[in-house]
């Protein structure tokens, strides 16, 4: 379902793109000076990711509701540029959940914020994170677009359902307060309605008493509590994308199920595309449609739940199933790891970013999985994973080493 | 791969020749209390106390690791603190090797350090900032008068081996290093005199999830080597499987449910086990349908520690709940060999209260 057109895509051309990126700072300062560094870093971006026979970016809106082209932010700090987000193609469907997994530092929550398109926000000078690529919802440009009209989209069109309810619910305002703002920001209503539709939606997310509640501080909820108050936030407006970034990764394992039934049935009736962020594979199976696993800022695979859980592609996807202890298998003697820790987004490996840690880096041999970025390629129908292991190796390896083991 | 190289003939320093031998008990407790007061006004007046852990019963054998698994505020942590005496206990004894620790000074206390450690959650904030990694891994020795053979350098960097961490870190800060390294530091720092008995308490979940399994296996190798007896604390059922021979589960400062890890995964006996253990979400996606089907959704959240339901302290949010569990606290007997339970109404065995069979209000709604 997912179009995942890599091939189709054309080159970046470093002007257009610095212009692009840069245009809701150059709107908003009313300044071209904006531009001048960008420009000085395009060269770099380009240089830094794409393999040479990348194509060039398509101009076109897309069909699908949600599309991200070759996204890439990067933060400049004194260490040098983090590469936090380098490259991320996918797309989503209405009323689809896509998981996106991954280690801390994988960039999993950048590009969450990326499309929320917070990282522009407030940001000035030297720190300011440069992005490029495309984000396209339901047939806008988001990175091009200026500030005010992203301003309009988020809370409306998309919104978010953070990792800490504690830190992200103001702790001054009651919890009836937030939602009312929430809600008034974006429809013209009066404040009367807008606490009816307050009091209706704690209800929906099963807090009881929502007539009391609702005059309530955060700090007299519970922890899944303010979780079910922010999930009511996010959901005021009725969103068509709903980013939910680690939502119960703060959550003891019986709050987990019941706010992970909440999303699922709140998707069910809203029909929006879920964006879930996590990385705890249970979760991500227990919700997603699709997933893509992040390594070092890029995708290294992309599948369906059932591709990605059965015939995992990647020797980092392989990593990550038998690093988990399972409860639904027989106990295994010992866990096998992922060797090493997670590069640093400033020096990230030449070549497969995941080759100091790959058990396999020297199977395809000629050293290639040190000196050559593996492009993301088509495996199977609609299944990419970026590996330079020949497609018979990898099958081997799987069936015969990994699967046995899990 | 995180296999510990031990340099052969380095044996560890402190002599474990009056260990109690594999499967003995180290560490007995009853009756254990841990009451925190709450003082209201302006004289301080005590109107109430948070009931953390609220009278529990165990025993640690020698050689095993016993898991300890519950809500967040269901006293496991507490309980951590108090078995390592990190705490003052309200009421009930603590025993270690057959001697009566519970109410120890701190002098009283000194000696036994060596044989009891801790490791702590957040490798973060159990690290001193200031202290290099020589210097935080080396205060044990210190503390204790220690002279390792070889001297405390080459011992340090021996420990720093051990735990897979290169020597040449001696001289590193904290900062420098990732979160899994830093707790392998703490646990390099806990195994410096090589303790009997060694409680974690969420080793692992601020470690992801490769990493995690570095610090699961690596926990293992170490027990396995050093003998070490294990008492792991942590949220995940799903660690706590691989690592435990025995679990206790707790739930509002009680012990609820405790046998061994067969017989609690399999046919887990109290209603909050299964309920538990049917909220873990499960990496497969396949059984996603099916599996939403058989779960047990538990409504609410833990009551409050403040005030805690009269009777079963879990009648409030279990769907068996019968007018008896709202009177009468059941006791934690054993229902099948080594299978301690206390429920009135249990899973996988027969009924304690049979004659009352009515289930609650709230009980029937909370079916799904």
């Amino acid at each position: 379902m997912t179009d995942h057109e890599h091939k189709s895509h054309k080159d970046t051309e470093p002007g257009t793109d610095a212009t692009r990126v840069d245009a809701p700072q150059a709107a908003a300062t009313g300044a071209a000076g904006a531009a001048i560094p960008e420009q000085g870093t395009a060269p770099d971006l380009t240089g830094s990711g794409t393999a040479p026979g990348e194509p060039e970016l398509d101009q076109r809106p897309p069909s699908s509701f949600l599309e991200v082209r070759d996204l890439r932010v990067h933060f400049p700090t004194q260490d040098g540029l983090v590469k936090s987000v380098d490259g991320l193609t996918f797309s989503l469907e209405k009323g689809k959940t896509l998981g996106i997994v991954g280690e801390s530092g994988s960039g999993k929550s950048v590009t969450s914020l990326g499309i929320m398109g917070l990282h522009t926000v407030g940001q000035y000078g030297r720190q300011r994170p440069q992005l490029s690529g495309e984000i396209w919802l339901d047939g806008q440009e988001l990175l091009s677009a200026d500030a005010e009209t992203v301003r309009k989209l988020r809370g409306r069109e998309i919104s978010m359902i953070f990792q800490d309810p504690l830190s992200a619910l103001h702790p001054f305002f009651t919890v009836g307060h937030q939602i009312v703002e929430a809600y008034r920001v974006h429809h013209d209503v009066d404040k009367k309605t807008a606490r009816r539709r307050a009091i209706e939606l704690l209800d929906r997310v099963g807090i009881p008493e929502p007539g009391k509640r609702v005059d309530s501080y955060p700090h007299e909820f519970s922890g899944g509590m303010r979780q079910r108050a922010m999930i009511a936030m996010s959901l005021v407006n009725n969103p068509e994308l709903l980013i939910a970034d680690e939502p119960t990764t703060a959550l003891d394992v019986t709050v987990q199920a019941q706010i992970l039934d909440l999303i699922r049935d709140l998707q069910q009736e809203f029909g929006s595309a879920v964006i879930i962020i996590t990385h705890d594979l249970g979760v991500v199976a227990e919700l997603s449609d699709d997933i893509l696993v992040m390594y070092g800022g890029r995708c290294v695979e992309y599948g369906t739940a059932e591709q990605v859980f059965y015939e995992p592609q990647h020797p980092y996807t392989w990593g990550l199933l038998g690093s988990m202890p399972r409860i639904d298998r027989d106990r295994a003697d010992r866990l096998i790891p992922v060797k090493g820790s997670p590069p640093s987004l400033i020096n990230v490996p030449s070549g497969c970013a995941f080759n100091p840690r790959c058990p396999y880096a020297d199977v395809p041999g000629d050293d290639v999985t040190r000196t050559v970025r593996p492009e993301l390629r088509e495996v199977k129908d609609g299944h990419l994973a970026a590996c330079h292991m020949a497609q018979e190796d990898r099958e081997r390896i799987w069936n015969e080493e990994i699967a046995p083991k899990l | 791969m995180t296999k510990p190289v031990k340099s052969p003939g380095s044996e560890p320093t402190a002599d474990s020749a009056a260990a109690p031998g594999q499967g003995e008990t180290l560490l007995k407790v009853s009756g254990l209390k841990k009451h925190f007061p709450i003082h209201k006004g302006l004289f301080k007046r005590q109107v109430g106390a948070v009931q953390a852990v609220d009278g529990i019963d165990f025993e640690v054998r020698a050689g095993e690791t016993l898991g300890v698994v519950g809500e967040s505020g269901c006293g496991k942590s507490t309980m951590g603190r108090l078995i390592t005496r990190l705490l003052e206990p309200t009421a009930g004894s603590i025993e270690f090797e057959g001697r009566d620790i519970t109410h120890l000074g701190v002098s009283g206390m000194r000696p036994l350090r060596r044989d009891v450690q801790m490791i702590f959650q957040d490798p973060y904030s159990s690290l001193n900032p200031r202290h290099t990694v020589g210097a935080i891994v080396s205060a044990p020795f210190k503390l204790q008068g220690v002279q390792p053979e070889g001297g405390v350098k080459k011992e340090v960097q021996r420990l720093l081996g051990v735990v897979g961490l290169s020597p040449e870190h001696y001289n590193r800060y904290p900062h420098e290093f990732s979160g899994g390294q830093r707790q392998r530091i703490g646990i390099a720092r806990a195994l410096a005199l090589s303790p009997k008995l060694v409680v974690a308490d969420e080793p692992v979940s601020a470690l992801d999830v490769s990493i995690q399994a570095q610090v699961v296996n690596l926990l293992d190798d170490l027990q396995e080597e050093l003998g070490l007896t294990y008492v792991i604390i942590a949220h995940d059922l799903s660690v706590i499987r691989h690592v435990s021979d025995r679990i206790a589960v707790m739930y509002l400062g009680k012990i609820v449910e405790l046998t061994d890890r067969q017989s609690l995964y399999n046919t887990p006996m109290h209603p909050y086990t299964k309920a538990l253990m049917s909220a873990v979400p499960v990496p497969d996606p396949r059984r996603k349908a099916a599996d939403s089907r058989e779960r047990i959704l538990l409504q609410g959240d833990v009551p409050s520690p403040m005030n805690p339901p009269s009777g079963c302290r879990f009648h409030t949010r279990c769907w068996k709940a019968t007018e008896v569990c709202k009177t009468k606290e059941p006791p934690l007997i054993p229902l099948a060999t080594g299978h301690n339970v206390a429920c009135h109404h249990p899973e996988n065995a027969p009924d304690q209260e049979p004659g009352d069979t009515e289930l609650l209000s709230e009980a029937a709604t909370a079916k799904r």
